[in-house]
């Protein structure tokens, strides 16, 4: 076993102290050491993008990362979307347009897209066809993925 | 709710939103991997495919259990008692003798995942390798060494079929077709990959396995038998489930291992897959040889139909289909949705050192039908015929139809599905632009894809295979509590078809309350009657017509009880709107004060019995759906890339119940059936070892690559099931395959190509293009 270090994770505005090894993911540290279980792993080596999260509002794999590079950063996750019981648009569009079946993409989708349209809010549809094919969905064929965000892009445009 | 679903009185039919989403949505799903434990787990894999293990050094201190410390725990056995299936043991660790790189030799228990990690870094494993064999043609070749002892040829299940007169037929016609089909492995890929969590109970003495499976109760049947404890002694849960296809279905050795280790450590002990294992060591699919002949007559009807099939199942059979399912299905079913009496098949499943094979989405049709497609464009092509044409001469028109293996097909409708399709594929606009398109050198191609889809078998269906353990029936237990809220345990089995929303509506329809005031349970051998779980495009079929059922008898007890409240005849009764209505009158009664009377006020019904509580089982003798997929590609013949300029689906299905939920199953399947086509593979060298072993060498596709896909819906209703609906599940993936590899070589006729193979990847069109010795 390694020796573990002292690391402050800021999880959608709280805080964990907790002590991990060095070689810790983030994902894993999230899910494991903070509780916060909606990040989903589905590779482990950056492909799938299930674990995405936003980090300093920038969507990243949280498998390739280390809990330790995380240390003291802001950290979106999908448990800190919906605000004060009110679903997110992302959430809303995903379950108007049947964006999701078995669920387990769509966390790693929501903060994909969440962190995309808050940073470029008038992005063309196609290119949000090309931010999306960062992350893989094994049920939906996609369709209904791009349909809900192109839906909540719109609303939260005109918002 | 879509703009049409406000003339639809019923909740059947309409696009309710899912009651599933909410937790998904907001990070509140609960999957098996968010359990933590006591213990952590990890397996040691053999990395040959093929030896006999000389000794397996372990490191100091560690706690590693092999096959020598598993005692009483006996091998998975799956049985079929028929077409000279020969049983094979499938040992839950490595006993021996290793005969796929990936099997699991011995397990690692550690109190951190990443320690139990490490640990099984340092097992050593001392392997003395003998000769694999890989492919399934290899394994019946003359010499081929036997992966097991007890199968020396290597064929471990044989059907043939002939029908009578057959000879006589096929040497009378004018013209013989034949393709040879080639379809790769392939994995099916769920994004989850799979997990155990097993914890042991000290106070009553059980075990309860959270696992990712889509058969909680026939998983707790199996490992119960293998581990030698009563049923009742283990709890099986399928929580939220990220996503199965089939995969998930079959009984899986390292699940056998953590019950195991939980009793005999009697606490918690857990493992995740991850993605390497998942495509090393998770059952594959697809990987077949077909050859198939037809005999027409000159104008283009198929008189006679051979085939040849011949199915790479791996080093061991799945339990509970057995390998069979795959070659068999393919010599019941070949002829698909054309008329032909005269009928030959010979069909094999071998033993090779590689990953096991299980069902996967779609099983054995999207093989069947890419065979039978090619076959068709072939034979338009040597009989000067049109694609469409051809079709139209063999499709089934009348209904009920007898197949030559015996199969009995319920009305469908091939023929309009593929109107339809051809229809809006504008096939004559298309000929104009890709003679266009031609000159500029451009290569646009068209497909099409008719099938016919088996789905929600009963016993008489799984009974005729001869399966040691026949599923086909489900049980809904169902009740409404005094309050009127209803709810449905179900022995099925959902992972993402959205069933708990479906089941609902159907409920809702004959309680007369909101689908939310429904809840559907699933997934907990303790809080659900036996049942075989979600696989086979079965569930709205048979677990929604016991639901039926079930709802229906509540339905009248709850009419007979409002008709006494009310003082009228129970006929005279309707329940809608949370109310049950004197119809022309405006006496009523909220639905829940008649719920609470038949629990409250049991003294005025005793005939009756107290409580709303029914029971209802379900075993129909199966149907068929039925689609036709319509495509248009466009090949670049410089880089052999495909891209799908438009994809149509035409499909029937019978009874839509959500029409959004079914077109997403549909979205779903075509997107791993245009993977199948195009992308994924599962790839071996020569010594069985697998060279894709990350997603950035199995390839599936992304939003780039899945066009958006053109749904046309036809409902034929059918009278053999008690829903109407017929099951769609797999037909996407079913379609895909055929539509497009006919499309690519639609495409590249300039160069007279036959491409019959699955995937169709750059590299094989590009050999394609050369061998045709028309491109340069
Ligand atoms: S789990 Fe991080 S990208 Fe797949
Ligand atoms: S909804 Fe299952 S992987 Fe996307």
């Amino acid at each position: 076993m390694t020796k573990k270090t002292d690391v402050t994770l800021n999880i959608n505005g709280q805080t964990h102290n907790v002590s991990v090894e060095p070689r810790r993911t983030l994902a894993d540290a999230i899910r494991e050491d903070c509780g916060q279980t909606g990040t989903h792993i589905g590779c482990e080596h950056g492909v799938c993008g299930a674990c995405t999260v936003l980090i300093e509002g920038v969507p990243a794999r949280s498998c390739l990362m280390f809990a330790v590079q995380a240390d003291g950063k802001a950290i979106r996750t999908v448990e800190g979307l919906a605000e004060g019981g009110k679903l997110h648009p992302l959430q809303q569009a995903f379950m108007d347009c049947h964006g999701l079946q078995c669920g387990f993409c769509t966390p790693g989708f929501l903060m994909l897209a969440t962190g995309v349209l808050e940073r470029e809010p008038d992005i063309s549809d196609e290119d949000l066809v090309d931010v999306l094919s960062s992350n893989l969905c094994r049920c939906t064929g996609y369709q209904n993925i791009i349909k809900a965000v192109r839906m909540a892009a719109e609303q939260m445009r005109s918002s | 709710m879509s703009a049409h679903d406000h003339d639809i009185k019923t909740w059947v039919g309409r696009s309710i939103r899912r009651v599933e989403d909410p937790a998904l949505i907001t990070g509140r799903g609960r999957f098996t991997g968010d359990l933590a434990a006591q213990r952590w787990v990890s397996f040691v894999r053999s990395p040959v495919a093929s030896g006999r293990i000389k000794a397996i050094t372990l490191p100091p201190g560690a706690m590693v259990i092999t096959a020598a410390d598993l005692d009483g725990v006996k091998p998975i056995r799956p049985m079929l008692h028929k077409f000279n299936y020969i049983p094979i043991s499938h040992p839950v660790l490595a006993d021996g003798v290793v005969r796929f790189m990936g099997e699991p030799v011995a397990v690692v228990v550690a109190d951190s995942e990443e320690d139990a990690e490490d640990i099984a870094e340092q097992v050593e494993l001392e392997i003395e390798e003998t000769p694999p064999l890989v492919d399934a043609r290899a394994a019946i070749g003359e010499g081929a060494p036997a992966v097991h002892s007890e199968a020396p040829a290597n064929v471990i299940v044989e059907g043939r079929v002939k029908t009578p007169g057959f000879d006589d037929v096929w040497t009378s016609a004018a013209q013989i077709v034949s393709v040879d089909i080639r379809s790769r492995r392939q994995n099916a890929l769920p994004l989850e990959p799979r997990g155990a969590h097993a914890a042991f109970d000290s106070v009553s003495g059980r075990i309860t396995l959270t696992c990712s499976t889509q058969m909680p109760h026939l998983m707790r049947t199996a490992i119960a038998d293998l581990v030698g404890i009563p049923e009742s002694d283990l709890r099986v849960i399928a929580p939220d489930v990220g996503g199965g296809f089939g995969q998930k279905m079959s009984l899986t050795p390292e699940y056998v291992a953590l019950v195991w280790l939980a009793r005999r450590l009697r606490m918690s002990v857990a493992w995740t897959e991850d993605r390497r294992e998942n495509l090393i060591a998770c059952f594959h699919s697809r990987d077949q040889y077909v050859t198939l002949q037809g005999a027409f007559a000159s104008d283009g009807k198929l008189l006679a139909l051979s085939a040849d099939v011949l199915a790479n199942i791996g080093a061991y059979s799945c339990f509970p289909t057995t390998c069979a399912v795959e070659p068999l299905m393919a010599m019941a079913e070949m002829p698909g949705p054309y008329d032909v009496r005269a009928y030959a098949c010979h069909a094999r499943g071998v033993v090779t050192n590689t990953c096991p094979m299980a069902p996967y989405r779609g099983v054995s049709r999207p093989v069947i039908t890419l065979a039978l497609e090619r076959l068709m464009d072939k034979a338009a092509k040597t009989l000067a015929l049109d694609l469409v044409d051809i079709r139209r001469r063999n499709l089934i028109t009348t209904f009920p139809y007898t197949s030559a293996t015996g199969l009995v097909f319920d009305d469908a409708s091939y023929r309009e599905t593929m109107e339809i399709a051809v229809e809006a594929l504008d096939i004559p606009g298309f000929r104009q632009r890709q003679a266009e398109a031609r000159k500029h050198n451009r290569y646009l191609g068209i497909g099409l894809a008719t099938f016919s889809e088996r789905t929600g078998y009963g016993t008489p269906a799984f009974a005729a295979r001869g399966m040691e353990i026949t599923p086909g029936w489900e049980v809904v237990d169902l009740s409404m509590d005094p309050s009127g809220r209803v709810e449905a345990r179900i022995g099925a089995s959902p992972h993402g078809q959205g069933l708990r929303t479906t089941l609902a509506q159907i409920v809702a329809d004959q309680v007369g309350v909101d689908p939310s005031k429904v809840t559907v349970v699933h997934g907990d051998t303790d809080r659900t009657p036996y049942g075989f779980g979600t696989f086979a495009s079965r569930s709205a079929v048979i677990a929604g017509g016991a639901t039926l059922l079930a709802a229906r008898k509540v339905r009248s007890k709850l009419l007979q009880i409002a008709g006494r409240l009310l003082e009228a005849d129970p006929d005279e009764i309707e329940l809608e709107d949370g109310a049950a209505k004197v119809k022309g009158t405006n006496r009523f009664l909220p639905v829940e004060q008649v719920a609470r009377a038949a629990y409250h006020k049991a003294h005025l019904f005793t005939d009756l019995g107290p409580g709303l509580s029914e029971t209802a089982s379900y075993d129909p003798g199966g149907t068929f759906s039925n689609a036709c997929h319509a495509v248009i590609v466009e090949v670049d013949v410089e880089t052999g890339g495909v891209k799908i300029e438009r994809y149509i689906v035409a499909e029937d299905a019978g009874r839509l119940i959500n029409p959004m939920i079914a077109e997403g199953q549909i979205h779903g399947g075509v997107a791993q059936g245009i993977a199948n086509a195009l992308y994924e593979e599962i790839i071996y060298d020569e010594t069985g070892n697998i060279l894709t072993t990350t997603l950035a060498d199995y390839l599936p596709p992304t939003s780039h690559e899945i066009p958006a896909i053109e749904i046309f819906h036809l409902e034929t209703l059918t009278g053999d099931t008690l829903t109407q609906a017929k099951g769609l599940g797999e037909g996407g993936a079913i379609g895909a395959p055929a539509a497009i590899i006919n499309a690519i070589n639609d495409a590249l006729s300039p160069f007279d190509i036959t491409l019959n193979e699955a995937p169709a990847t750059p590299q094989r069109i590009h050999t394609a293009l050369q061998q045709s010795g028309k491109w340069s």
